[in-house]
């Protein structure tokens, strides 16, 4: 018999994620893969796995699966309350659960993805390497459904290397992140008033890019009319489109950019950025 | 200072992991492509740490997987715009080189926008059939979808304006013209390009190896479906 989950709800999104798909950029497939990296990767390391091993993404939480066999689990990033059929499991620590257990996620007080790796993986057939689900070329398995049933992988696994990780809490707080100025901080009057300036995260943000709310910045007057040709950009770009509103690009980023990019989030902190919920503060530490 | 090689080349920085060449046309960033790809087969120092190069109409990115890498290769990029510059070679690439790649795309010239854009040229839909068929298209650059490709050194009758209003829906295969450009949708998708045309041809297929049918530097020969 083959050993298997299913998912029982998904909540607002539930993805498959692994580290992505490099070296495509030139053909117009960005890497994708999981938008809080660090998470990710303690996800797989709590249950013994390969740090790039496939797990599943949810965002806010309000995700359910069952399992056939038994099966060992890790919880990572945003804190969504957990139970393994009624009781309290813990975050950040492998979890034991036997066949025909629950495994059930409430809704996230803070952060706003959660990771869900599975000792041994899953058994999904990658494309161009890789199980992640890119939201915006389309490319990799489909959005996780209720009733979707994955198969276990059977991937190297060396448990007992970690129990529990000690892991900075997030919060609701504003979120600080380094910047690096540049490529194009010429084409802002005042690049200054980017580290100035009070945002807020919209509502509007998904796995492409988290778009800004705030004080709109002004284009510097040789700028004004020029519209820049199409260049490649980078996770972590704040691109400042014609709005004067910035949007900061998260994993599913496109490949090129029609507008100045102004500064680069050190990459590090989009990990943190990709925990940055709706109506959150964002301020910009300015590196030189 | 950014390092001066050829003039108005630029080596920008583009976070801790990625620099960004702006040199000055299309065809100085297709040479720098190949000379750049070229280092990255070859895997010396800092090269085998790219990850990603990333052409388009102005500018090279390229990206590594760690800023240790990045210093070094800025070196190295700077040192090639100097050479590049000594020798004249970076202009070389607007002729076509005798290992140049040509596919050959059967189109179906039966577009929704083909009247408009013989409204737009001022040629009959035969001329502008005639003109896309012509001469060889030069692949540029990728980067809208996996496998569209920015076709470039077209009929430059051909030049027109995108529609007033994208199409929510363009089919996957679909010919269109855009600017200097032409292209072709590999799958369905939004789009605003003029549509004179469509291929059966597969412009990606994730299982073929590479999955992109056209590569930068490729040349396209378009011949009406049928009489190939």
């Amino acid at each position: 018999m083959s050993r298997f989950v299913e998912v029982i709800r998904t909540g607002p999104l539930a993805l498959l994620q692994d580290l992505g798909r490099p070296g495509y950029a030139a053909v117009g497939v960005g890497r994708s893969g999981a938008a809080d990296r660090a998470s990710f990767t303690l996800a797989n390391r709590l249950v013994g796995n390969q740090p790039e091993v496939g797990a599943i993404e949810i965002t806010l939480g309000g995700f359910a699966l069952g399992t056939n066999a038994p099966i060992i689990v890790a919880l990572t990033g945003a804190p969504a309350p957990a139970e393994v059929s009624g009781r309290s499991v813990p975050h950040n620590s492998p979890v034991y659960l036997r066949a025909g257990q629950v495994l059930t996620l409430g809704f996230a007080p803070v952060g706003l993805r959660t990771y869900l790796a599975i000792a041994g993986g899953f058994d999904v057939p990658p494309v161009l390497g890789s199980v992640a689900t890119d939201t915006m070329s389309g490319l990799g398995p489909a959005p996780l459904a209720p009733g979707r049933v994955l198969k276990l992988g059977h991937l190297p696994v060396e448990p007992g290397s970690i129990d529990v990780a000690p892991v900075a809490p997030l919060g609701e707080g504003p979120v600080t992140l380094r910047v690096l100025r540049g490529p194009r901080d010429e084409w802002l009057d005042d690049y200054s008033r980017l580290g100035k300036t009070r945002w807020t995260a919209s509502s509007q943000s998904d796995r492409v890019g988290v778009r800004l709310e705030g004080q709109p910045l002004d284009r510097a007057p040789e700028y004004a009319d020029r519209e820049l040709q199409s260049e490649g950009v980078v996770r972590g770009s704040i691109q400042v489109p014609g709005s004067g509103l910035p949007v900061l690009f998260l994993a599913d980023h496109p490949v090129t950019g029609g507008y100045p990019v102004a500064g680069v989030i050190r990459d590090a902190d989009t990990d943190r950025l990709a925990q940055v919920r709706p109506g959150q503060q964002i301020r910009f530490q300015l590196e030189d | 200072m950014p390092d001066q090689g050829i003039p108005g080349a630029r080596l920008l920085r583009c976070g801790e992991l990625g620099i960004l060449v702006e040199v000055t046309d299309l065809d100085q960033v297709l040479a720098l492509n190949d000379l750049v790809t070229g280092l990255i087969a070859q895997g010396h120092g800092a090269w085998h740490r790219v990850v990603d190069v990333v052409p388009a109409a102005r500018t090279l990115l390229v990206t590594t997987s760690s800023s240790t890498a990045v210093p070094a290769l800025r070196t190295d990029l700077a040192a090639l715009l100097r050479a590049q510059a000594v020798q004249g070679n970076l202009t070389i690439r607007g002729g076509r080189g005798p290992g140049a790649t040509t596919v050959e795309i059967p189109v179906h010239y039966d577009g929704p926008d083909l009247e408009d854009v013989a409204e737009l040229t001022g040629l009959t839909v035969d001329e502008v059939v005639a003109a896309h068929t012509g001469r060889p298209w030069r692949v540029a650059f990728g980067g809208f979808a996996p496998g569209f490709a920015y076709l470039v050194d077209g009929d430059p009758r051909l030049n027109v304006p995108r529609r007033s209003s994208p199409r929510t829906v363009v089919p996957s295969g679909a010919v269109g013209l855009a600017g200097p450009f032409s292209g072709i949708y590999p799958r369905p998708s939004p789009g605003g390009w003029q549509l004179i045309g469509h291929t059966d041809l597969a412009l990606w297929e994730t299982d073929r190896t590479p999955p992109a049918l056209l590569q930068p530097g490729f040349f396209v020969r378009f011949v009406v479906a049928g009489e190939a």
